[in-house]
């Protein structure tokens, strides 16, 4: 376990060193962020500025899951997607064996391989959301909302990790893949609004098959102290369940790796 | 590159165009899917319009509004920014100017070689809506139609000339895809492929009036859903035609500069 810690940090202070480098991408990434979460709020604007609340939601209360909306990304661009984006090119250029060759586990290898510390400028922003929220809402979260929340935003990270594993092990199928994580990214682009505004098959799709809910909407209402004892249960489940199923694909998938490029 | 040899290279031009979308239709498929969103805007809008409509919006409205949207971005589609950064970085572009055709002639037409295939999804969504709200919603004359074909066409040109100057811009900076990604901001926002501008507060439809995006999604699926009045739709076509000759102007400027620059590195 000690090894694993050690070799997080190495490949930790790689990445910060390799990002020192490129200094002037830090402006342009963080104006870019800046400008995204800004302009992620003007949709929230627009129809808060016609109604009061939507789907059981006031105006603050909503830009408490885009605040974590936010915040997940950082941790998609940052964390994942640079890793992760690096696995799909291996897979096709044949590279990979210079990882599997390595005596550490392979998807912790190609997992930490690549990190974009420059987006931790999310969490900044996240924070200026989650201020704004909850001056809208006028009262201050409880110590349990803020446990739960973040024990919900834990949950998140993992669903969003195990998803793109499963997306990433298709890619030693199809080898294509670089745009399955686009779509990736424009499906994940739902979770900014709170689960509730959406009926019917989209409402299944996005609490059942992608858990877009158990991922922005759950540690929102966890802050809010309305997440339900239920949903927190149903929500954790589905994160074990999610982390089990993505491992033993990226191990089904990694068997069925040619080298070379194939 | 005289006219007429480029006017000969057309139909070949379109012929490899439509057989590259062929060979990569599962890839041209997942695109396609990317581009569900206004699905999902049309959720979120119909449960803020539930108990009343939202400004002149009420749900049959929105629907009507969400599916041209859908339709619109299909038909003015382009991707030319990733394909000149691709090239620019392996070197490939190298052959496009061997060839006796501008590039950017080339790239456009790789783009509307894939209208065909796109058809295959935009046929059966085109055809629901008709068969769900009849066709009293469509542009009722020849004029209005003929406004519709140059909205459409303008806004597809204004969506492959910021494309084609980004790419230029790679030959400047190495790599302009985060500039393609500052673009999307702007793109989401204000063309209304996620919100209907007439929503806007004034100060942000102003704003909105001036930058291009709003005549490659929004004008095009106004017309479409006879949203305006005779006037106001030959005002707003011309701004977009004058957006179109703006942007033209400027990328060609670009281009021709910066492709000094290539050096045909990479591998």
């Amino acid at each position: 376990m000690s090894r694993y810690v050690r070799l997080l940090y190495h490949q930790l202070r790689a990445s910060v060193l390799l990002s020192a480098q490129y200094r002037a991408d830090f402006l342009i990434d963080a104006a870019i962020e800046v400008l995204w979460a800004g302009l992620a709020v003007v949709p929230l604007l627009i129809v808060f500025g016609q109604r009061s609340d939507v789907a059981g939601w006031t105006f603050g209360e909503a830009l408490l899951v885009t605040g974590f909306f936010t915040l997940l990304q950082g941790v998609l661009e940052g964390a994942i997607n640079p890793s992760l984006t690096a696995v799909v090119e291996h897979v096709r250029k044949g590279t990979l064996d210079f990882v599997l060759l390595k005596p550490a586990d392979a998807q912790f290898l190609v997992s930490t391989a690549r990190f974009s510390p420059w987006r931790a400028i999310n969490v900044v922003t996240a924070a200026v959301i989650f201020s704004f929220a909850f001056r809208h809402i006028g009262a201050p979260p409880t110590a349990g909302g803020l446990l739960l929340a973040a024990a919900s935003l834990l949950a998140a990270v993992t669903i969003l990790y195990s998803l793109w594993i499963l997306t990433v092990s298709a890619s030693f199928y199809v080898v294509k893949v670089d745009n399955l994580t686009y779509l990736f990214s424009s499906i994940f682009d739902a979770a900014r609004w709170p689960a509730s505004v959406f009926r019917g098959g989209l409402r299944v799709l996005f609490t059942v098959v992608i858990p877009l809910a158990a991922m922005t909407t759950y540690p929102a209402e966890a802050l809010l102290g309305r997440l339900s004892w239920q949903n927190a249960a149903i929500a954790m489940g589905m994160t074990v369940g999610l982390a089990v199923v993505s491992r033993l694909v990226w191990v089904r998938s990694l068997s069925r790796y040619t080298s070379a490029g194939g | 590159m005289s006219l007429a040899r480029t006017l000969k290279a057309t139909p070949t031009l379109f012929r490899v165009g439509f057989a590259g979308a062929i060979a990569y239709r599962a890839e041209l498929f997942v695109w396609m899917l990317s581009t569900t969103m206004p699905f999902v805007m049309l959720a979120l809008f119909s449960a803020v319009a539930a108990e009343r409509p939202l400004g002149r919006y009420d749900q049959r409205e929105l629907a009507l509004y969400f599916l041209a949207t859908f339709l619109v971005r299909q038909l003015t589609g382009s991707w030319a920014a990733w394909e000149i950064n691709f090239e620019v970085r392996q070197g490939t572009l190298s052959t496009r100017l061997l060839r006796p055709v501008h590039p950017l002639y080339a790239y456009a037409v790789d783009n509307l070689a894939a209208i065909p295939l796109r058809m295959v999804l935009v046929g059966p969504v085109f055809i629901g809506t008709l068969l769900h709200f009849g066709v009293a919603w469509l542009p009722s004359s020849a004029a209005l139609w003929a406004a519709l074909f140059a909205a459409v066409l303008g806004g597809w040109l204004i969506t492959f000339l910021i494309n084609a100057a980004i790419g230029s811009l790679a030959l400047y900076m190495e790599s302009s895809v985060k500039l393609i990604d500052l673009y999307l901001v702007g793109f989401f926002v204000f063309s209304g492929y996620t919100i209907p501008v007439d929503l806007f507060p004034s100060w942000l439809s102003a704003l909105g009036d001036v930058l291009p995006f709003r005549y490659q999604i929004a004008l095009p699926v106004e017309v479409l859903t006879s949203a305006h009045g005779e006037g106001e739709l030959s005002r707003l076509l011309l701004q977009q035609w004058g957006m179109v000759a703006l942007l033209l102007t400027v990328t060609l400027a670009l281009w021709s500069r910066a492709v000094r620059r290539y050096g045909a590195f990479g591998g």
